[in-house]
């Protein structure tokens, strides 16, 4: 498949320009619940790009768990705290910082652009039909799910260690320290 | 398209930064880093593509660390604003010299 199709070359590049251009939106607004709301266009876009890359099952995790679950967590704090209005002057930062963000941003992007011009490595890169090969192979649940519970079994069972750990830490912070709560 | 995955990527984990640096709301500092987290995880699926499905279970892992880290640091920012009312880090600065 060394000649993509001009159609799906096109979407890619229309996703991306999506995404970044709410990326950029994201970061411009000062209402909290506005740039929620950018961040999950940048999110729904990332998956469309997921799924154009043959990681299906990775864009419909996407959509439910960040697009779905942690932005409305995050929609939830903000309504809960009543920062739903956009807040006073004091919210982007000086000058010194602005520069600084700057310097950084330059700096990255020229970084990676390098990385980007290497060669990658021929021994180990596979066939360029091996990912949605694996797909009509196995499912697209299959491709994932067959090496995360053979090879990749114990990192998946400390997750769950994890979770546990990061739900009962987010409540034991969050709960409400009373008069009469100890 | 590797490598215009990895363009896209890289201008939005700049993004992030960016926001990370000039923001002064925890919240939308947060919601960065998430954005950043988020450009890694199409650099996984990118390289997923061309050398095989431990990138898209390494984007399963970050996903995961992102659920729990986003309800642990919602908490603490929950649990500062009932001491601080407020969510401006220029006002959080307790542990400034």
């Amino acid at each position: 498949m060394q000649n993509t199709p001009l159609f799906y070359t096109f979407n890619f590049y229309l996703f991306g320009i999506i995404a970044i251009v709410a990326a950029l939106c994201f970061v411009t607004r000062k209402s909290p619940v506005a740039a929620a709301l950018w961040l999950v266009t940048t999110m729904f876009s990332l998956a469309a790009m997921y799924v154009m890359l043959d990681a299906q099952f990775i864009g419909a995790i996407q959509v439910l768990v960040y697009a779905g679950a942690i932005m409305v967590v995050f929609l939830f704090v903000i309504m809960l705290l009543n920062l739903g209005h956009a807040s006073d002057i004091t919210d982007i930062r000086n000058q010194k910082w602005r520069l600084i963000a700057a310097v950084v941003g330059v700096a990255m992007l020229a970084e990676i652009f390098v990385l980007t011009r290497s060669s990658s490595v021929p021994e180990l890169t596979l066939p360029r039909d091996a990912a949605a090969n694996a797909v009509i192979e196995s499912g697209a649940v299959g491709a994932v799910a067959t090496p995360l519970f053979t090879t990749y079994l114990l990192p998946f069972e400390i997750t769950s260690v994890l979770l546990l750990a990061a739900i009962v830490g987010a409540v034991m912070i969050g709960k409400q320290r009373g008069l009469n709560a100890r | 398209m590797l490598a215009e995955a990895l363009f896209f990527s890289a201008v939005l984990f700049t993004i992030g930064v960016i926001g990370v640096l000039t923001r002064r709301n925890a919240i939308i500092i947060f919601m960065c880093v998430e954005l950043m987290l988020n450009a890694v995880n199409l650099t996984f699926v990118a390289f997923s593509r061309a050398y095989g499905a431990a990138g898209q279970i390494f984007v399963f892992f970050a996903m995961t660390v992102a659920a729990a880290e986003a309800a642990v640091g919602l908490a603490i920012i929950i649990a500062l604003f009932r001491h601080k009312q407020t969510v401006n880090l220029q006002h959080i600065n307790i542990l400034k010299g």
